[in-house]
């Protein structure tokens, strides 16, 4: 397949994928934007006033980076697993396999889809945030940069949820008893140094740590670990997903018999 | 240039719990032929085509698509096959104008070519007024040729039909049949699989039967009916017979009063047996087959009982 055709194929998937979640922006869109206005409104105003300010900042605006990047991290991760699942279930998958596209397009494809979920719901939170905070962007290329290689991670990582999905119910188990846990536990709510040296230690084993400290630095220009180490994990981790992924689907493992 | 549409050698599959689909299948369909792949359930047929389209992974063996390896070559080979699955494996919630556009880019064409295409696959399968429905709210028959144009969206050279008028009705499977006589006329390949043997007799040139993994038979049609020993036919008489009667060396029997079956084997002729019948004074109203010809064979090559 010639390299332009192969564009074409990708577009193909990706604006199939953008029509999808648009189609159902209420269940798409609209809750993460929905559930931030209610962590701004309990967390930041109710509870964040009597908590004082962190790092300098007052514990709204500390917080509202991180809730950005839940949106994100929780929408690219949806979009993918979901989407790969119900066309497995569906077995529309079908149309692409016997299509002359290279699996890496597929992989490609399905990943954009989740990034562009993931990237329109980090605006749609921030545009919430705005009506709580404000928000003075320090570094508006390692907002954008940090905001597409994490969209681009956990879109990549519901993918391969999605390539191993048996069941609905398998799209949701990652989700709620690792992603989530791992979200709250990133450094969203609090700063790491807050914590005992155990849990510190424990807490850089952690990747989202590094995704909303990177993005933290973006807005704040305040973060808990090294910006080098950060773009490092979060490179690293996209680059393994990403072979893993493909190799999946080349190995055929989940779609073909 | 291959003369071979499609080219297989010592294909294997075996399942990961032991069971063997598919064992040393050779297999040649030429350009332009219209092709029968029959068998029982579960001789392998789907598994054939599953993998000859990249759903299923071979264990062993070699497939060529129109020349091309399936393996280091399969963009080439994949470009060349649109394939009818047996099930509707559609993105339900989809426009069928837009699951055809879908189809027709991820085979590389540019939205204003896949537009036309799906336009025009749309049109000839008379789907065209459906265009903004979704296949929810498509009946199984509309459904059906959905698959159909979903294949042809990129204009394939080689058509694969895995039972395309299992359950439709008699108009519409009349439709397909005619649609299908018209694409291999135009020039492409077709090879379909169907449990309705009279589907295969009346479209297909070549047939290839295909029992527990292997190929059995792989011949022209008109070679294949021609081993039929035997062929029984029903009578349907004007008047009822009253007396036995003397068929000279033609094998009968009585269904009841107004019909008879007759047996007639290669050397033995329908008008000499007319002419005994009129000697006697029997007037045969109607005839037809007892059953399909190539239904005979077939239970027989597959060694299963007609009774």
């Amino acid at each position: 397949m010639k390299p332009s055709h192969q564009l074409v194929a990708l577009h193909t998937i990706l604006a199939k994928e953008i029509r999808r979640f648009a189609r159902i922006w209420m269940q798409t869109i609209l809750p993460s934007a929905i559930t931030v206005a209610l962590y701004f409104l309990i967390m930041g105003k109710f509870i964040g006033s009597r908590i004082g300010n962190v790092d300098g900042y007052t514990y709204i605006e500390f917080i509202a980076p991180g809730l950005i990047m839940m949106g994100i991290i929780s929408n690219s991760y949806a979009n993918s697993v979901s989407s790969f699942y119900s066309s497995k279930f569906q077995r529309h998958i079908e149309e692409m396999l016997v299509s002359p596209m290279p699996n890496y397009i597929i992989v490609l494809g399905f990943v954009l889809g989740g990034m562009a979920r993931g990237l329109i719901v980090g605006v749609a939170v921030t545009l919430t945030a705005l009506f709580f905070t404000r928000l003075e962007i320090q570094s508006v290329t390692l907002v954008v940069v940090t905001s597409i290689l994490t969209a681009a991670l956990f879109s990549t990582a519901g993918l391969i949820n999605g390539i191993f999905a048996k069941s609905f119910d398998d799209t949701s188990i990652v989700p709620t008893f690792v992603l989530t846990p791992l979200t709250y536990l990133g450094g969203i709510f609090f700063s790491i140094s807050m914590l005992p040296d155990f849990w510190y230690k424990a807490s850089q084993l952690n990747p989202i740590l590094y995704m909303v400290n990177s993005f933290r630095m973006g807005i704040l220009g305040v973060s808990d670990v090294d910006l080098t180490v950060a773009m490092s994990v979060i490179i690293g981790l996209l680059a393994a997903l990403f072979m893993t992924s493909l190799y999946l689907l080349n190995k055929g493992i989940g779609i073909r018999n | 240039m291959t003369e071979y549409a499609l080219s297989i050698h010592s294909l294997c599959k075996t399942y990961r719990n032991g069971v063997v689909a598919l064992d040393d299948v050779e297999l040649e369909v030429k350009k332009g032929d219209f092709f029968a792949l029959l068998g029982p359930n579960g001789a392998g047929k789907s598994t054939l085509i599953g993998i000859i389209t990249s759903l299923v992974s071979k264990s062993a063996g070699k497939v060529h698509v129109m020349g091309y390896d399936i393996d280091s070559q399969f963009s080439q080979a994949k470009s060349k096959i649109g394939v009818v699955p047996q099930d509707f494996n559609f993105n339900k919630f989809e426009p069928i104008l837009e699951i055809l556009k879908n189809q027709a880019g991820y085979f590389g064409m540019n939205r204003r070519a896949a537009l036309l295409a799906a336009e025009e696959c749309l049109d000839k399968l008379s789907l065209w007024e459906k265009r903004k429905h979704t296949p929810r709210e498509l009946s199984g028959g509309m459904n059906r040729r959905l698959l159909i144009a979903r294949a042809l969206v990129h204009d394939p050279e080689l058509l694969i039909l895995d039972e395309p008028t299992a359950g439709v009705d008699i108009e519409i499977r009349r439709s397909i049949w005619k649609l299908m006589r018209k694409n291999n006329e135009d020039g492409r390949t077709i090879i379909l699989t169907t449990h309705y043997l009279e589907e295969a007799e009346n479209l297909c040139r070549s047939i290839g039967i295909i029992d527990r993994g292997k190929i059995i038979v792989n011949t022209s049609m008109r070679k294949l009916l021609e081993k039929l020993k035997e062929e029984s036919f029903i009578l349907y008489l004007q008047h009822p017979i009253t007396q036995p009667l003397d068929l000279e060396d033609y094998s009968y029997k009585v269904i009841d009063s107004k019909t008879l079956e007759v047996a007639l084997s290669q050397n033995k002729t329908l008008h000499r047996l007319f002419n005994i019948l009129s000697r006697q004074a029997v007037t045969v109203l109607s005839i037809r087959n007892k059953a399909n010809r190539l239904e005979e064979l077939f239970l027989t090559m597959t060694g299963q009982s007609s009774e």
